[in-house]
């Protein structure tokens, strides 16, 4: 173990997440004082667009995941196409390319499920729009593990399986609207 | 924060089967392990990881049904084109210039990577010089590997990820299609030697001009990782190639200084001199 207990940001998105992740990524100062690991589904063999994208329009860094890179604060980690993204306890990374899990590699519950592992009640969870039901388990597991449970309010979610999904499975998870999660994650991460 | 029992029990089983079997796990990214273990419990039908140690302790017939969750990797033939692109491109023209070539696939799992390597050598005309070496942990992956047989269902990608990487000839033409399995010709493996051997715990065996090894090592920890490329090191030619994952690196590793970046965007070192 190095270092004190600190809290880490898990994010998982489907359906949507481009304009989810476009609208909270952003928003975050430049002194973010947390790290953010993002899972979203995308195609195998398209190169990830999204990172480029996000780069260009945020003030903290966004990067693809390498395999055991130690994770730094106010750097948002998105996982590599066809690559689970893992959290070791020593806090870092893991990628891995087991067999797709609920269809989809990367996949948010083999985040969620690993960063509870490693940084048990210091892990918020957020599940956004999508429209298959991964992340659910995890999300349970961060909750059960004493972390934050955060869903995308499903009035304003582009596709709601997921969130909806991820309530059922964590009836005890915060319903929040894409503004308040970015309000949220900002005071959390406020250096 | 402290241990849990789980933890306490992957702990105490990776031990057993090192002492009973000197199958070596202890040394492997815990995350993964975790996962493939809970998945072995559900399916081999435990309750508790201790259950399952007393039992492959006890009885040897469990250990392969337990190395297939600990080791087995599913991967495709010509996964990620862009790297057996740059092989055919770049890399082959070099080796061309020796007489006789040895290839080392270390990790190769259930064969694709080898057939993949021996069709791209065959097309490029070097296969009959080339001694390959085709290494695993698990004996049932390289008894699978030696056979070379492939639900056909997964074929088409195999196909598609040739093209991709510049295949001269049909992926068709290597291999008979009967019964839903694609059964690829022996002659793609009569210069093949299927060996047991573990980058975690054996030495090194043979002078080699080009190592692949991909997406083995995201499974070691960062110790492991630098005891696999030390080997690497040690057994490469003067200028011989290493091939890693699309994601891995030698970034970490304390060996990094030995290696030259060949193709860097195809994860492709060459070995610097001496």
């Amino acid at each position: 173990m190095t270092g004190e207990p600190r809290k880490v940001v898990v994010v998982g998105a489907s359906a949507g997440a481009v304009q989810a992740l476009l609208t909270i990524l952003p928003a975050l100062p430049a002194r973010f004082a947390l790290p953010v690991l993002v899972v979203v589904h995308i195609p195998p063999d398209r190169d990830n667009m999204l990172v480029p994208l996000l780069q260009s329009k945020c003030r903290i860094t966004v990067k693809e995941a390498e395999d055991k890179e130690p994770i730094e604060d106010g750097v948002v980690y998105f996982a590599p196409s066809d690559y689970h993204m893992l959290v070791e306890t020593n806090q870092s990374l893991a990628l891995s390319t087991d067999e797709a899990v609920n269809f989809s590699r990367p996949s948010i519950d083999v985040l969620f499920e690993s960063a509870a592992d490693a940084f048990g009640a210091e892990v918020v969870g957020v599940i956004l729009t999508g429209a298959n039901h991964d992340g659910a388990a995890g999300l349970r597991k961060i909750h059960a593990a004493g972390g934050m449970a955060i869903v995308q309010d499903r009035a304003e979610a582009y596709a709601t399986a997921m969130p909806d999904a991820a309530l059922r499975a964590c009836p005890a998870a915060r319903t929040m609207t894409i503004d308040a999660i970015t309000t949220y994650l900002t005071s959390l991460g406020a250096a | 924060m402290s241990d849990t029992t789980e933890d306490i029990e992957i702990e105490l089983l990776l031990e057993a089967l090192f002492q009973r079997y000197h199958y070596d796990f202890r040394n492997y990214a815990r995350a993964s392990i975790k996962r493939r273990l809970a998945q072995a419990l559900t399916q081999l039908g435990f309750t508790t990881l201790s259950a399952l140690q007393d039992r492959v302790l006890h009885d040897p017939k469990m250990l392969p049904r337990l190395l297939d969750f600990l080791t087995v990797q599913v991967s495709e033939m010509f996964r990620d084109p862009s790297y057996f692109k740059a092989l055919r491109e770049k890399v082959l023209p070099h080796l061309s210039t020796y007489p006789s070539l040895r290839v080392w696939i270390a990790g190769c799992s259930t064969g694709e990577e080898v057939y993949s390597l021996a069709i791209l050598f065959k097309e490029e005309g070097l296969y009959d010089r080339t001694i390959f070496y085709a290494t695993d942990i698990n004996p049932d992956a390289l008894a699978a590997a030696e056979a070379g047989v492939y639900a056909v269902d997964r074929v088409r990608k195999f196909t598609e990820n040739h093209q991709r990487s510049g295949g001269k000839s049909s992926l068709s033409d290597h291999y008979t299609a009967a019964y839903g399995r694609a059964v690829f010709d022996s002659s793609l493996r009569n210069r093949v030697v299927f060996s047991d051997h573990s980058l975690v715990t054996d030495a090194v065996f043979a002078e080699m001009h080009l190592i692949s090894c991909r997406n083995v090592m995201i499974y070691f920890d960062r110790p492991l990782q630098d005891r696999a490329i030390g080997l690497f090191r040690e057994s490469l030619a003067r200028k011989g190639f290493l091939g890693l994952g699309s994601k891995e690196s030698l970034r970490f590793s304390t060996h990094a200084p030995a290696f030259a970046d060949f193709v860097p965007e195809d994860k492709i070192y060459q070995r610097r001199e001496p």
